[in-house]
């Protein structure tokens, strides 16, 4: 009983990281139509800075401060923010799948750089024993996992409610405006390509704090967390649960993932350990083809966004 | 080892060029960015394992590790990577098309096909290697101080082949002609009466057909295995927007320079980020010359 319990609160915490991300894709895509196609590589570099600034000071490595996690949360947003900006204003201006084919191109570029740089990120064999914000506070793995769980529905809570506030200020209209009409939106007096890349960079940087959140509650980071896969997972959950709506992300992260997960222990009871790569493989091809169906019978996805009039219009 | 060097890119730009050729019919004739296309690459190297594990890859002939039963199985690999390519379209992508989807949700579905056709190989393949032949070869100094495999000669002699026959299909084939039409306009190449849904699926089959040529060559040099398709991706995006997307000398043009550009970067920023070499390309482009390098400013 206990155990499916701490699994349960395990499977949580994934899904409220996943859940940032895809609140950041949103942002970019469901709200400003940003096809960002790179997102693993925001949240690695949130993942790498976050490591690299709180984990204890290593003579081989150059980074490791040993800094507070607040600290290392704070510079993680940073780094992928400042990543963001300078690859936005080299490449917001493409076409939509020009940009997608660039910004895959940076996730790439970026997971060869944590895999090659061994004096920064350690390689291939990633950074250890990054440390646990008040670990030491918790006699039990299961103490620690609550407590995270906790923080983390305040800070999705929190990204929700300042998302939720942004898109609806003159800020929010403007972003849908150049979604809808660019040309439109620039006849009024609006910098189109100032407010994408305003939109791009609070997008990434959501992505960079979902990386730092991830390897502070597991402890570990490798080049091999930041697999493209990845992205394309994130967008199968945003494009299932709803572009354009900010409940229908969270609830695409929950969906996805737990088809994910419970599909990855139905296989493991039910397959042979030796094919284990063919059952994994199965994983893959359901999110695949949930991605695929949904587009077909549901581009709207499970709760799409909602038309929003003008509180004007009555009169 | 310069010469060397520009040998192997000539190569790889060679194969990069034959799948760079389906992503340009995509960008230009179905409009959009198919990133499954890489899994057909795959797809038809695959396809032609089975074959060449029927009737096996032949008695070595002259200096090649294969008998002609290779090449049987690669025209064989090629006819069913076009279907597979225009049944993917038939269950995906025409019907998004008539939905009249958001231009991007093509997109979105290829993330999801592409998904679904690597992992398709790893089921029934598995996630080893493969060869089409365990034969070995020797190295022939083809000029001096730059040594080619006798397969590798073949595999550069065979894409020109094929790239020359594909100019001349598309110069003066109808069909050909039609596909030259919907890229330039589509509307008016409907309002001509060119039926569009018949040059949609001919795209398809020649795009699915010359990724698996070069999934083909690409397993004979040396091996096969589930991501060698994805693994070309960027490089094959690079090769046909580097080119321009207005024609077929662009594709193939860009496909030896990113080969060359990968090939030589080895030089200037070491062998980790080789593969990271195709991005740098096709950022310098998409930053200086969006068109491509032989590509009208619209």
């Amino acid at each position: 009983m206990i155990g499916i319990f701490s699994y349960l609160v395990f499977f949580a915490c994934i899904v409220l990281i996943l859940g940032v991300m895809t609140l950041g894709l949103n942002l970019q895509w469901g709200y400003t139509g940003l096809f960002n196609a790179g997102v693993v590589g925001f949240y690695a570099i949130g993942a790498y800075a976050h490591a690299i600034l709180v984990t204890a000071p290593r003579p081989d490595l150059i980074g490791n401060f040993g800094l507070p996690w607040i600290v290392g949360i704070a510079g993680a947003m940073a780094a992928s923010a400042l990543a963001a900006w300078i690859i936005g204003l080299a490449t917001i201006r493409l076409r939509g799948d020009y940009l997608a084919i660039a910004t895959f191109g940076i996730a790439t570029t970026i997971q060869l750089v944590t895999l090659n740089w061994d004096s920064l990120t350690g390689g291939a064999q990633g950074l250890p024993a990054i440390p646990r914000p008040l670990s030491t506070w918790f006699g039990s793995p299961l103490g620690f996992n609550l407590f995270y769980l906790g923080l983390l529905i305040a800070i999705v809570g929190l990204v929700y409610w300042a998302l939720e506030r942004i898109l609806r200020s003159p800020w929010g209209r403007v972003l849908k405006a150049i979604r809808e009409d660019e040309t439109a939106a620039i006849a009024l007096g609006k910098s189109a390509q100032s407010f994408r890349l305003q939109a791009f960079v609070l997008g990434s940087t959501l992505m960079g704090l979902a990386g730092a959140l991830y390897v502070s509650f597991i402890g570990f980071v490798s080049p091999f967390d930041f697999l493209p896969i990845l992205t394309f997972q994130i967008w199968a959950m945003l494009i299932v649960g709803g572009s354009g709506n900010n409940k229908g992300a969270l609830l695409g992260a929950l969906t996805i993932w737990g088809i994910w997960a419970a599909s990855g222990v139905l296989i493991a009871k039910l397959v042979p350990p030796a094919y284990a790569a063919q059952g994994g493989a199965v994983q893959v091809i359901l999110i695949g083809l949930l991605l695929v169906a949904s587009l077909l019978f549901r581009p709207r996805g499970l709760i799409g966004e909602v038309p929003v009039v003008s509180r004007h219009a009555d009169d | 080892m310069l010469a060397q060097s520009l040998a192997d890119g000539i190569l790889t730009g060679a194969i990069i060029a034959l799948g760079a050729i389906g992503v340009s019919f995509g960008l230009q004739i179905l409009k959009f960015a198919n990133f499954a296309h890489s899994e057909l690459l795959t797809w038809g190297a695959y396809l032609a394992l089975v074959f060449v594990a029927f009737a096996g890859p032949g008695t070595p002939t002259a200096e090649l590790s294969f008998g002609w039963q290779m090449m049987a199985a690669m025209l064989l690999a090629a006819l069913l990577t076009g279907g597979l390519a225009w049944l993917v379209d038939l269950l995906i992508f025409r019907r998004l098309r008539r939905m009249g989807s958001h231009p991007m949700s093509l997109v979105f579905a290829a993330f999801g096909a592409a998904l679904v056709m690597r992992h398709v190989v790893v089921l029934i393949w598995g996630h080893g290697t493969h060869f089409y032949t365990r034969e070995l070869q020797i190295a022939i100094e083809v000029l001096p101080g730059v040594r080619m495999l006798p397969d590798q000669i073949f595999i550069l002699g065979l894409a020109i082949v094929i790239v020359v026959a594909l100019h001349l299909y598309l110069t003066y084939s109808r069909t050909g002609m039609a596909m030259r039409a919907m890229a330039e306009s589509p509307s008016l190449a409907r309002a001509c009466g060119i039926e569009v849904e018949n040059v949609i699926r001919w795209t398809w089959i020649l795009s699915g057909g010359l990724a698996a040529m070069a999934g083909v060559f690409l397993g004979l040099t040396p091996q096969l295995h589930p991501e060698m398709g994805f693994s070309l991706l960027l490089a094959l995006f690079a090769a046909s927007i580097l080119g321009g997307t207005g024609s077929l000398a662009g594709a193939v043009i860009g496909g030896l320079l990113v080969g060359l550009a990968e090939n030589l970067s080895v030089f200037l920023i070491g062998s980790g980020y080789k593969t990271a070499m195709p991005f740098l390309v096709l950022l310098l482009v998409l930053f200086f010359r969006p068109q491509g390098l032989f590509g009208e400013k619209s």
